[in-house]
């Protein structure tokens, strides 16, 4: 299905849904893909496989953005599975031939996607930042962190049809609903042959810890320069009084420090709160990719030359087991006068 | 049971510093090692084999110095490694390189499992181990932080997604891709270090594994690299340096008043 590039056309997203309710990765993937679609003069598709999808979210999905909505249900699409997941999307590519196709770079889209990808023989890219349209080709053009996250690459998909990437979670806004959208909804029903899964699933355990680090307004980040582990306690009255969540580096949870779910960065989590206040921290690649859009960036290093320091709003060069205490007395006489 | 591992040589990505003034990265004295979370797959393929007898294989494409990561391999505990190693592997995307090991696979003859590492630390990608898997139509279990009663038929597994972890009956042969909650993995035995020196690793070409010769390297890859940069400064920063405790005073007063001044408290 590589060989007319020509026949292939249109943006899509892959939308997710749980229990039928459409996810907020979808409505990032929206702004995404409604960007592209205008840029390319094309027309947007979110196709979603699942079973009794909420009608009044795929209208969303409608007045969120796309054109159309293409709907591949049945009780075996209920939850994620790769393999008939992946039957219906390849069936889609092969009714549809889409020129795009983007996808989160969750834990369905980082499964799904390269596994579609080698069998309809297309280019995939994993992680993107930045998407953008080349001007005289009309290629895809991702950007994501590449080396360990310490450069930058641009790539694109020059003659394989459909162009396919991942973006982060929570790296863009979801779209919002505009006045009088309109657009085609199409439910399908996921074809029988399609449905085939050597995986089961049994169970779902939630998890009980959810501290919320990627909904928290504000995020208390620490680096190396914390030290070592003890002294992450320093951050607690700070944490209390911003009712901010705990955010680390990929450093400090590999020294065990804090545990994975801390970790803000390229191979951790994304964050975009409206207060990133980094600690400690020189600023790699792999982390900015989960902070930079954080809307104001604080940052505290010793080093007056961190990379920290390029993407802060504000920075204080200097010593943060000196900084800290003092600023967290400071807040608190302000919460305490309020 | 037989258990196929594929790992990958990296650079130790800590250790890759940028010349802030050409704006390239420093190579020198950056080591090669193996893909740190690779090294979970390989400690779950020797628990597994230890429970239920059989072999661990280890497997990496690469230049010929890879050979020194399927060694350490070896040290740690498996059986035997196969070095995949061509010219004409270069420059290979991930479509491309989850082609070699999935032909390099299907040459070892019958297996029960295949176990990665959830990613690379150095290409970030975590596609190859799902390629891998649709390359051979094998069902893929990915972010597998839990594996629980295996047998040669099936097993269930614990797969870490964002609000939880799922429970997964997957039947063999399957691909699994292992997270760092997993296992903590060994370290080398002395014993293993002298095996791992002696050991004969062969190293097959495109020929050996009957590969398409359009589908390997760059030429077979869909993906091509058209730019690579440094990041532009994305923001204008207000830079205080605060040396002694006067300072920190009147930097921390400041932010305080640039916090206020955003409403942010």
């Amino acid at each position: 299905m590589t060989k007319n590039k020509q026949e292939h056309s249109g943006v899509w997203i892959l939308a997710e849904q749980s229990d039928g309710q459409v996810q907020r990765i979808s409505y990032e993937l929206l702004t995404r893909g409604r960007d592209l679609a205008d840029k390319r003069s094309t027309d947007l598709t979110a196709m979603i496989f699942g079973s009794d999808i909420n009608a009044e979210d795929l209208q969303e999905l409608i007045d969120c953005g796309a054109d159309r909505v293409i709907t591949m249900e049945a009780a075996a699409l209920r939850h994620f599975l790769v393999e008939p997941y992946a039957a219906c999307m390849l069936k889609i590519i092969e009714d549809y031939r889409p020129e795009i196709i983007i996808a989160g770079a969750t834990s369905t889209g980082r499964t799904l996607m390269p596994y579609v990808a080698i069998k309809a023989h297309a280019g995939l890219t994993a992680d993107c930042t930045v998407l953008d349209i080349e001007e005289d080709t009309g290629n895809l053009l991702q950007t994501r962190p590449a080396i360990g996250g310490n450069i930058l690459a641009t790539i694109k998909t020059p003659q394989h049809r459909p162009q396919m990437a991942t973006v982060r979670p929570r790296s863009t806004k979801p779209a919002i609903k505009q006045d009088s959208r309109v657009g085609e909804i199409i439910r399908l029903k996921a074809p029988a042959e399609c449905l085939a899964s050597r995986i089961n699933r049994v169970d779902f355990i939630p998890d009980e810890s959810e501290h919320g680090l990627q909904e928290a307004d504000v995020v208390v980040a620490v680096g190396r320069g914390i030290k070592k582990g003890e002294n992450l306690s320093l951050t607690e009255p700070l944490c209390g009084s911003l009712e901010a969540a705990l955010g680390a580096t990929r450093d400090v949870v590999d020294r065990d420090w804090l545990s994975y779910p801390h970790q803000i960065g390229l191979s951790g989590k994304t964050v975009n709160p409206k207060l990133y206040l980094a600690f400690g921290i020189s600023g790699t690649i792999q982390h900015l990719a989960g902070m930079q859009t954080s809307e104001t960036i604080v940052a505290v290093n010793t080093d007056p030359d961190a990379q920290i320091f390029n993407v802060a709003d504000f920075g204080i060069v200097g010593d943060l087991f000196e900084v800290l205490p003092v600023l967290t007395e400071r807040i608190n006489k302000i919460r305490n006068s309020q | 049971m037989r258990i196929i591992v594929p790992i990958k040589q990296v650079p130790e990505t800590n250790a890759v510093r940028m010349d802030s003034k050409t704006g390239t990265m420093i190579r020198d004295g950056v080591e090669a090692i193996i893909n740190p979370l690779d090294l979970y797959a390989i400690e779950i393929a020797i628990q597994l084999r230890q429970e239920h007898g059989g072999e661990v294989i280890a497997v990496s494409m690469g230049p010929a110095k890879a050979i020194a990561a399927l060694r350490e391999a070896i040290a740690m505990g498996c059986d035997s490694a196969v070095l995949l190693s061509d010219k004409a592997f270069a420059g290979a995307d991930t479509w491309a390189t989850s082609y070699v090991l999935a032909k390099a696979i299907e040459h070892m003859g019958d297996y029960d499992l295949i176990i990665c590492g959830e990613r690379a630390t150095d290409g970030d990608t975590g596609q190859v181990g799902p390629g891998i898997a649709s390359f051979l139509d094998l069902p893929v279990a990915s972010y597998i932080g839990k594996v629980e009663q295996v047998s040669n038929k099936t097993c269930r597994l614990h797969r870490l997604v964002e609000d939880g972890h799922e429970v997964l009956d997957v039947e063999l042969p399957a691909v699994l891709t292992m997270v760092k909650e997993v296992a903590d993995p060994r370290l080398p035995t002395l014993r293993g270090k002298q095996r791992a020196k002696k050991v004969d690793i062969p190293v097959w070409t495109a020929n050996d594994i009957d590969a398409d010769a359009d589908k390997l390297g760059l030429a077979g890859s869909p993906t091509r690299v058209v730019k690579i940069f440094r990041p532009q400064v994305a923001r204008q920063c207000e830079k205080i340096v605060a040396m002694d405790e006067s300072d920190i005073e009147q930097a921390v007063d400041k932010l305080v008043m640039f916090l206020q001044r955003k409403e942010l408290i």
